[in-house]
């Protein structure tokens, strides 16, 4: 189980996604799954061990590591990353059921169980809004957690074992920092992309609705 | 997702673009994705273990390499190769986006539908025409600017493409000036300079595309202007001919584009 069940889970979605669905499908593997795994990965893989302070107190690195990152940056983004893609899943088992469906009582049931209309698009407007949610709560969660999303290159610790304020430093903080943007930057991305794909998907069939209605009253 | 998945996605759009476009996608897979992760990632791979100062002042070496090294060679090239590559997703859209017009031509029974089967459809390799000649274009528009801009940073950052031995580091909580050393300085310069003759010669063949691509968008409009008569039949035969000359020259690339074909 690694990332290539994440790319085949968003590779089945993106058949019953509509244009800007794709565009996010396609954000999500180049510059969010695709830049973690090429090249972020890296840049945290010896965090603890590059991680230095100023004192030759056993215990004190430690405790003073695990006080200012209790969750680590990539370990977060790792998160997010199969948070933010699992809402995709609902849709994906909602055309199952129906394809179920079709077979159980062996008749067609619908046009095509792919076909975004009625039960079908209450899920996808559905993943859409936890997708959205998702992204903004984890958002929150790193700018409370690290208070922003800079990454200074000295903290001061006064943690016990540590007999006074020590200096500890952490290691590539400028290119951590860096990606840290680059992170947010394409969350913000891809929040910008599900809102617009809500918001067309809302017009779009309250249109229809209304013209539907319009043209009923009339006949 | 790793390297390989984009290899698949590019490899479908391989089949859709011109000569140059293929020889282009042929060096970014071989001489610079390849060698990036073949060989460059194990030369970097140590750098801060094996950057070492001459102080045992605790700190001053993460200060230090963190000082001289905002962001790593290794990262800025992966970077650069997921920016450039990431215009051809465009065209591979844009196509996927044609053949989804054509099926839905097809499955409605349009009599102007050409094709005789879905199949057929699929494997269908689109002509660089009309709306897809300018998607293709602002494309390598975009790969050129982003291989000068990622060029120029890397000039402006590491003032130059050699890597030094030696840097001398002045910043707290370092006591003094301390002499810090590189690994491998060498092989690193040695690397350095082979990703940006790869480069360089990457631009080349993009502003030859461009060129090209420009000069026959232009012949082709006055032809028409001159010829208002035009053969189609003998224009596409000659065009499957040269089709099926850049299928054998071009490398195996697999017929699927992922998950953007419905």
């Amino acid at each position: 189980m690694s990332w290539g069940f994440l790319r085949d889970l968003l590779s089945g979605v993106n058949k019953y996604s509509t244009g800007i669905g794709r565009i996010w499908v396609a954000v999500v593997f180049v510059f969010r799954l695709l830049v973690y795994i090429a090249a972020a990965e890296n840049i945290w893989k010896y965090e603890h061990d590059e991680f230095e302070c100023n004192i030759k107190q056993p215990g004190c690195e430690n405790v003073c590591f695990d006080h200012f990152f209790p969750v680590s940056h990539i370990r977060l983004w790792a998160l997010q990353l199969i948070v933010v893609s699992a809402p995709s899943l609902l849709v994906v088992f909602h055309v199952a059921y129906r394809e179920n469906r079709e077979k159980h009582h062996n008749q067609k049931l619908y046009r095509s169980p792919g076909e975004r209309n009625g039960g079908l698009l209450c899920t996808y407007l559905i993943s859409l809004i936890l997708k959205t949610g998702f992204e903004i709560v984890f958002l929150v969660l790193f700018y409370k957690l690290y208070n922003g999303f800079k990454v200074p290159h000295l903290v001061k610790c006064d943690v016990r074992p540590c007999p006074n304020t020590v200096d500890c430093y952490i290691s590539k903080p400028t290119e951590k920092m860096i990606f840290l943007y680059f992170l947010v930057a394409t969350s913000c991305l891809c929040i910008v992309l599900n809102l617009s794909e809500l918001s067309y998907l809302l017009f779009k069939y309250s249109l229809k609705c209304y013209l539907t209605r319009h043209i009923k009253k009339h006949q | 997702m790793d390297w390989g998945a984009l290899h698949t996605v590019l490899g479908g759009v391989n089949k859709h673009s011109t000569s140059i476009g293929k020889i282009w996608l042929t060096v970014l897979f071989i001489f610079r994705i390849m060698i990036l992760v073949v060989a460059a990632e194990k030369v970097w791979g140590d750098e801060q273990d094996d950057f070492v100062c001459n102080t045992l002042q605790p700190g001053c070496k993460n200060v230090c390499y963190d000082h001289f090294f905002p962001i790593s060679h290794i990262r800025l090239w992966a970077l650069q190769l997921i920016f450039v590559s990431t215009p051809a997703l465009l065209v591979a859209m844009h196509v996927a986006y044609r053949r989804h017009e054509k099926k839905r031509q097809f499955r409605k029974g349009d009599q102007k539908c050409e094709y005789k089967d879905i199949e057929e459809i699929r494997r269908q390799r689109f002509h660089i025409d009309g709306s897809l000649w300018w998607t293709y274009t602002s494309s390598i528009f975009f790969r050129l600017v982003f291989e000068a801009v990622f060029m120029y940073a890397f000039y402006f950052m590491y003032d130059g493409f050699r890597m030094p031995r030696l840097m001398k580091c002045s910043a707290w909580p370092c006591p003094n000036i301390v002499d810090c050393f590189v690994s491998r300085p060498t092989e690193k310069t040695v690397f350095t300079i082979f990703m940006i003759a790869v480069s360089s010669i990457c631009i080349l063949l993009n502003v030859a595309e461009l060129c090209y691509l420009l000069a026959k968008f232009f012949l082709r409009r006055s032809k028409k202007a001159g010829n208002p008569k035009h053969h189609p039949n003998h224009e596409n035969k000659e065009e499957t001919k040269q089709n099926e000359m850049n299928e054998l020259i071009s490398d195996s690339c697999q017929n699927t584009v992922i998950g953007f074909t419905s």
